[in-house]
């Protein structure tokens, strides 16, 4: 069936006309999509909600973006599926997704007109289709709605055209405009509270959008960027490897770079990207032990959540002044929040070490509301606080230094994650990290192969548990009190996803996996709950895009891109024996 | 005193009982092979041997010391290792890690290359096969590979189980020429097959093994030539 259709295809583009036996049915196919999600997008209120905010000031508004870009998709891959059999097919390719995408959203107008859909859809309102229709009626506006379409189409489908260098400088342009003019009050207030970037801002934004001398200098200093860079950048790695001083000097210069600007951050972020770098610190350092636990050592843990617990109750129990059983102060109390994780990290693993696969994850969910429960008893109220938490828990401090704002927790939960990255990054490398790689992979051969398994995974869960409980000392004595209600299953979830998403057994994956997933969410906060719905959308996405994460481990990513059988390599010869991390 | 002795091995999964009572021993620079029908009990003998499976009554023992209770890192570290059935392969790691991974009990750096390189001269397909996936090797490099791992951990004797098992008729006279290459510089090999006529072949000694018993015992000459192994494993009639 599927062959006779290609046969078919290729026939039908051999003879001239790239639409007859079925091919026709790509671009449709795409269009339809981009159509029936434009329309969706629009009677769920995005479109109406987005109009008020403009990208670029009185020219572009958000919701056109948003149109633009599910539209402009559909033509770009029309285009691109049809780029072999040369620019006019593919040029009708693009314009016929752009044609049936704009009849789903004329097909709304129209039935709009007609039938008060606003008794069942609540978004349907007079100012969605006055949107839509430039404020023009139906007559006009619809025209100018298939016109603007359809031309995002066939742009994009002529950007899909374009050699790979220019492609991609268009392409990094437009999405740097359209970011910074989506994220315009955030970077607004940025630019402000720091000094000399605040000429910065009122030169690149008005008080609605960006300006069009900002969108255009945005647009040609990146976009330019990248075009450099594709022309001269070979050439430039290439001189630079020449240089000896620079090769050795690259990389503890690099090093030393990002640790100044790590350092230097929260002062030129402000107070609230500061926090959301806490938030994302907290979160990548759980997901660093995770990390170890899943995807060095390959143990799907759902309780992760009962460390993270068992570290800021531990912080809490020795430093509370409420409780006022022992007063700690952090630094006393932190080495013996960890020893705790590592504790209750070795007690977990001993009954699950028989286990595999999806019991062990049901038996460590079990565990992990466990914790969450017996935290919220009655029973051991006069204790752990019972549902009201426990609070007054002091601050960090050195000397007469607190850590008491955003900005200065910061340093700490860096610290953290500096201190867990490095710890993960030396594990890797040694016989530790090489006998949980063979446990994952095969349990049994591990064994077979002289390797201790009950002694490594207890190590793994206790190191796992050690920056969990790590992270909720930090994060008791950042808030001061805490409530067993914030450690529920959704946090275990969510920190595995981290894991998944950035890029399982890699490091630095899994710290731009945090970013992703804790940071994206708290910097698109003005978009309300809407951003839950592109975040869900990213998801699914991401894992049907990129399975193996957004910067996957080695061994991951060259599974999925495997030989058959018999097919060597090439060379074939070629020695790799440290490729793996 | 023998190499490797087993003596009076009782298993069981659970209420059902596997082994009752198997009795076998392997001398220094010997190939003994395991001979028996499907279920005979073949593959739970090694593996209670190396530890995998923990036997209800008997003895293991190697030169003299009693493994039976030892948990299987710690015999693969006395010197018994067993090449698992079914060729089980780092799919995803390279030929090359793969050999690492089986070195993991050799202390000493400088020891592990030297290994690695004596396993690619007894299998030179590995060489030019190194830095490939080990997942995307054939069947009968696979098994090659699985072969080489376990001798990278330096054992006294190895336990070989199946090595021919799936594998295409070429293919099996080249695992079993490696086996005779193994015994000749020394290596101590006790073999499963369920090819008891390729076996017998490179064996000195053999056992059969039927439910859970060895019936019958020689040197494989003998029992090549025994009417009733001729009968039920050679097919000879």
């Amino acid at each position: 069936m599927t062959t006779v259709t290609t046969l078919r295809a290729r026939f039908g583009a051999a003879t001239g006309n790239p639409f007859s036996g079925g091919a026709w049915r790509i671009p449709v196919r795409y269009g339809a999509v981009a159509g029936v999600t434009a329309v969706f997008v629009s009677l769920i209120g995005m479109v109406e909600a987005f109009s008020r905010r403009e990208v670029i000031e009185t020219a572009v508004s958000m919701d056109q973006v948003l149109l633009l870009v599910i539209t402009g998709t559909a033509g770009y891959l029309a285009a691109s599926r049809f780029a072999a059999r040369g620019i006019g097919k593919s040029v009708i390719a693009a314009t016929l997704s752009g044609v049936i995408a704009t009849l789903f959203l004329l097909a709304l107008l129209v039935l709009g007109d007609r039938i008060n859909l606003r008794q069942v859809l609540l978004n349907a309102s007079p100012s969605l289709y006055l949107e839509l229709t430039f404020g023009k009626g139906l007559g006009t506006g619809a025209g100018l709605l298939a016109l603007q379409i359809i031309a995002g189409a066939v742009g994009s489908g002529l950007i899909a055209l374009l050699p790979p260098a220019p492609r991609r400088a268009l392409l990094i342009g437009l999405t740097v405009v359209a970011g910074m003019g989506i994220l315009h009050d955030l970077m607004s207030l940025t630019f402000q509270n720091w000094g000399p970037l605040s000429v910065l801002d009122t030169w690149l934004y008005s008080s609605t959008g960006l300006k069009v001398r900002g969108a255009s200098a945005l647009f040609l200093i990146f976009g330019g960027w990248s075009l450099l860079w594709a022309m001269k950048g070979p050439q430039i790695r290439e001189r630079s490897k020449t240089l000896p001083l620079a090769r050795s000097a690259a990389r503890p210069v690099a090093l030393l770079a990002a640790l100044v600007l790590l350092a230097a951050l929260p002062q030129i972020l402000g107070l609230f990207l500061s926090e959301v770098l806490v938030l994302v610190g907290l979160a990548a350092l759980m997901a660093l032990g995770l990390n170890i636990v899943v995807g060095m050592a390959g143990l799907l843990d759902l309780g992760y959540v009962a460390f993270f617990a068992i570290g800021a109750y531990t912080m809490a129990i020795l430093t509370s002044s409420e409780l006022a059983f022992f007063g700690f102060n952090f630094w006393a109390a932190l080495p013996l929040a960890i020893l705790a994780g590592v504790v209750t990290g070795v007690l977990l693993g001993v009954p699950v070490l028989r286990m595999r696969g999806d019991y062990l994850a049901i038996v460590t969910l079990g565990f992990g509301e466990i914790v969450r429960l017996l935290v919220l008893s009655d029973a051991l109220r006069p204790w752990l606080g019972g549902a009201q938490g426990i609070g007054r828990i002091p601050r960090p401090e050195i000397g007469s230094f607190e850590f008491v704002s955003s900005q200065q927790v910061y340093y700490l939960v860096l610290g953290g994650c500096v201190f867990a990255a490095f710890i993960s990054w030396r594990l890797k490398g040694s016989r530790l990290g090489r006998a949980w790689l063979a446990i994952r992979e095969d349990e049994d051969v591990a064994a077979a192969m002289g390797i201790n398994r009950v002694y490594f995974k207890l190590l793994a869960f206790a190191a796992g548990a050690a920056f969990a409980a790590m992270s909720g000392a930090i994060a008791a004595s950042r808030l001061g009190i805490i409530y067993p209600h914030s450690f529920s299953l959704l946090i275990s979830i969510n920190v595995l996803a981290i894991v998944i998403i950035g890029g399982m057994g890699n490091i630095p994956g899994v710290v731009i996996g945090a970013f992703a997933l804790v940071g994206l969410p708290e910097i698109l906060r003005e978009f309300g709950d809407f951003r839950w719905l592109v975040y869900g959308a990213a998801l699914v996405g991401m894992m049907l895009l990129r399975p193996a994460g957004l910067w996957p481990e080695a061994i991951r990513k060259r599974e999925l891109t495997a030989r058959p059988a018999g097919v060597p390599e090439t060379p074939s010869t070629s020695p790799s024996a440290g490729d793996t991390s | 005193m023998a190499l490797l002795e087993v003596r009076n091995l009782h298993v069981s999964y659970g209420q059902i009982a596997a082994l009752h009572g198997v009795e076998l021993e392997v001398n220094e620079r010997e190939i003994v092979t395991l001979i028996g029908a499907n279920g005979a009990g073949k593959t739970t003998t090694l593996n209670a041997i190396s530890g995998l499976l923990r036997p209800d009554r008997g003895l293991v023992m190697l030169e003299g010391i009693d493994l039976s209770t030892l948990p299987p890192h710690q015999i693969v570290s006395r010197g018994v290792v067993q090449v698992p059935e079914g060729r089980h392969v780092f799919a995803r790691l390279t030929v090359l890690e793969n050999l690492e991974m089986g070195g993991f009990t050799v202390r000493g750096k400088a020891e592990i290359p030297r290994r690695i390189e004596q396993v690619f001269e007894l299998f030179p397909r590995l060489r030019e096969r190194r830095g490939q996936l080990a997942g995307t090797l054939s069947g009968g490099e696979q098994q090659m590979l699985a072969m080489g791992r376990g001798l990278m951990a330096g054992p006294k004797v190895l336990l070989l189980d199946e090595p021919s098992m799936g594998l295409a008729p070429v293919l099996v006279d080249t695992i079993f020429d490696t086996v005779r290459r193994l015994h000749s510089q020394g290596t101590t090999i006790l073999l499963v097959e369920q090819n008891a006529r390729m076996a017998l072949q490179v064996a000195d000694r053999g056992y059969v093994l039927q439910t859970g018993r060895v019936v019958l015992s020689g040197t494989a000459a003998e029992l090549q030539a025994h009417d009733a192994v001729r009968e039920a494993y050679l097919g000879v009639g």
